[in-house]
């Protein structure tokens, strides 16, 4: 018994570990995003930290001058909060319909969706760009997020939970006069309320950390996002290092405060499209 | 609806009201945001993508050169790119699904305590950008003798490495950024796989007298079958369309290629060098490899015909 317990030990510490050294980079960014900017760019981030050399001064200088920053994480917050209504409540409604109504080329739909999932962005990205080019729509948020308006993802995620909904409520509800749209809106739509979080969610970090597209279609400073501005100070010669710090840190800390809150809606979206259905 | 169109004037609006509501029409208006967006920004740039792909687009003036965009696709940069991508695929997909599953099957057994900490923080760096996290990596792995990567390589003995400026070190970086950043995410593929496990396929092992060993090879792996194809069929794919791991450690060139991904001569040709012809020829090609690769791959592990993944 005691060669089964000390065992036991041995595994929890060993994924204790596991824990930490995924966490590590993060914890070392936190850390490093206190010391002078002009240590980081000459060693890294590095074990041996002079921990009195700590100072709040990269997020004094983030908080008081760097404009640029405060614009694109303006623009971050624009875009994902778009995204996030529009892709998941079109979503839904294309989920809904494909879950719950029988209409002919349903199934087309229905394919045309899982063919998308298979398709990926980065081929039609060209004719993409080509097409917002001809639009004259490069360089505005509405390009960004256009792409993202209906997300093949989430319409299956929504047919797979509206697979599951009483559909007894909705003959009643017809029964009472009710139309087809009331139905909808009034009942089922908030019947769905955990998918609708759990995909707002998901499509939020999407948006929030989306990096190919915006760079192709976004060209001026002031409507970059915040990856793509973050990307810019990316330069060998370190003289940002101090917004590109701090700055990381504070675009994960949004982050991760709404994954501790929601966490089981996130596991919930994430294992939804692979395992049920 | 003909007769809709003979009706007076006053009871039309009150007509098309009941049409529009009617159960025949209301799923095509709900289908309709997603017809309108596959339509525009699905079919048009797909079916685009291939025209463009046999021209030359120059501001101003565009022209039919037939196949002579695919010609040139075949030339050493592509196969640097090809390269890198292959072998990317290879060891994401090896590391992405290995791991991940013997993580999960640890941390689902009852030895493991703590587990939601531990699932949670083997998840947080899924939440980072590819680029934050990118950032963290290529400090981590600067040139610096007093960086975390070289003081690693001093511990065993060995001098300072320039991490971003070597083949193998170059792919050693983005692999392990991606494994770093989707490890847990992958977890919690596998997780949800074991739960689906009946319990009573072990208590029935149990009683036939199992061990450990045979209960993870007869009933665990077994069961993990599907979730396998699912995870490794979307790590293949989103290896062939791996960008950002590339851009974020040396942006659109690396020295001698080695960065090079696929889609990054995409983005490089198409939109570094405006040849967004030849950058759609690339676009075709990619897609002929995946549709090749997941095809091949989806009959190797037998999921066409049974339907059992989906």
């Amino acid at each position: 018994m005691s060669k089964k317990k000390s065992l036991m030990i041995l595994a929890n510490v060993a994924f204790g570990i596991i824990a930490l050294i995924a966490l590590f980079p993060i914890i070392a960014l936190i850390i490093s995003s206190f010391q002078p900017s002009s240590v980081l760019m000459r060693q890294g981030l590095s074990f041996s930290i002079d921990f009195s050399q700590l100072s709040l001064d990269n997020y004094r200088f983030i908080f008081t001058e760097a404009d640029n920053y405060w614009t694109w994480y303006t623009n971050s917050l624009i875009i994902s909060s778009i995204t996030i209504v529009t892709s998941v409540f079109f979503s839904c409604m294309v989920g809904y319909a494909l879950a719950v109504y029988e209409f002919k080329g349903k199934n087309l739909f229905f394919v045309c969706v899982l063919l998308i999932m298979m398709i990926p962005f980065e081929i039609l990205m060209l004719p993409l760009y080509e097409l917002m080019a001809t639009l004259r729509l490069t360089d505005t948020y509405i390009a960004v997020v256009l792409p993202l308006v209906v997300a093949p993802v989430a319409v299956f995620f929504f047919r797979q939970y509206a697979l599951g909904l009483p559909l007894e409520l909705m003959d009643a509800a017809r029964i009472d006069g009710s139309n087809e749209y009331g139905i909808f809106f009034k009942i089922m739509f908030p019947l769905m309320g955990p998918s609708l979080a759990a995909m707002a969610i998901l499509q939020g970090l999407a948006a929030w950390n989306n990096f190919l597209w915006p760079l192709l279609v976004l060209r001026s400073n002031d409507m970059f996002t915040l990856p793509i501005g973050l990307a810019t100070l990316l330069t060998p010669y370190g003289n940002n290092y101090d917004v590109l710090i701090a700055g990381s840190v504070l675009t994960i800390i949004p982050i991760v405060i709404l994954f501790i809150l929601f966490q089981k809606y996130f596991v919930a979206g994430l294992t939804s499209g692979g395992v049920k259905g | 609806m003909a007769e809709q169109a003979h009706a007076s004037p006053k009871t039309k609006n009150n007509k098309i009201g009941a049409f529009l509501s009617s159960k025949k029409v209301v799923p095509y208006i709900f289908v309709l945001p997603f017809f309108l967006s596959f339509s525009i920004l699905t079919l048009y740039p797909a079916i685009n993508g291939i025209i463009m792909s046999f021209r030359q687009i120059l501001p101003g003036v565009v022209e039919n050169v037939g196949f002579e965009n695919y010609a040139r696709v075949f030339n050493l940069n592509f196969y640097d790119a090809l390269w890198n991508t292959v072998i990317y695929v290879f060891w994401t997909t090896m590391l992405l699904t290995v791991v991940p599953m013997l993580l999960a099957i640890f941390l689902n057994s009852k030895t493991i305590k703590l587990k939601t900490i531990f699932r949670a923080s083997l998840f947080v760096p899924a939440l980072t950008s590819t680029i934050v996290g990118g950032m963290i990596f290529r400090l981590m792995f600067s040139e610096s003798s007093s960086a975390i990567g070289n003081q690693l390589m001093s511990l065993i003995g060995l001098g300072p490495i320039e991490w971003r400026y070597s083949a193998i070190t170059a792919m050693f970086l983005m692999v392990v950024l991606a494994f770093w950043r989707w490890t847990g995410v992958n977890l919690l593929y596998y997780l949800a796989a074991l739960q689906n496990i009946s319990e009573s396929l072990y208590e029935q092992a149990d009683i036939d007298g199992a061990s450990a060993w045979d209960k993870l090879r007869l009933i665990t792996i077994p069961h993990l079958k599907p979730i396998t194809v699912f995870v490794s069929t979307i790590t293949i794919i989103n290896g062939f369309r791996m960008f950002e791991e590339s851009f974020v450690y040396w942006e659109a060139t690396s020295p001698g290629n080695i960065g090079l991904t696929i889609v990054g001569y995409i983005y490089q040709q198409g939109v570094g060098q405006n040849d967004l012809g030849f950058g759609a020829a690339i676009g075709v090609v990619l897609m002929i490899i995946i549709f090749i690769i997941s095809t091949i791959y989806l009959g190797i592990t037998g999921t066409f015909g049974k339907g059992n993944n989906k």
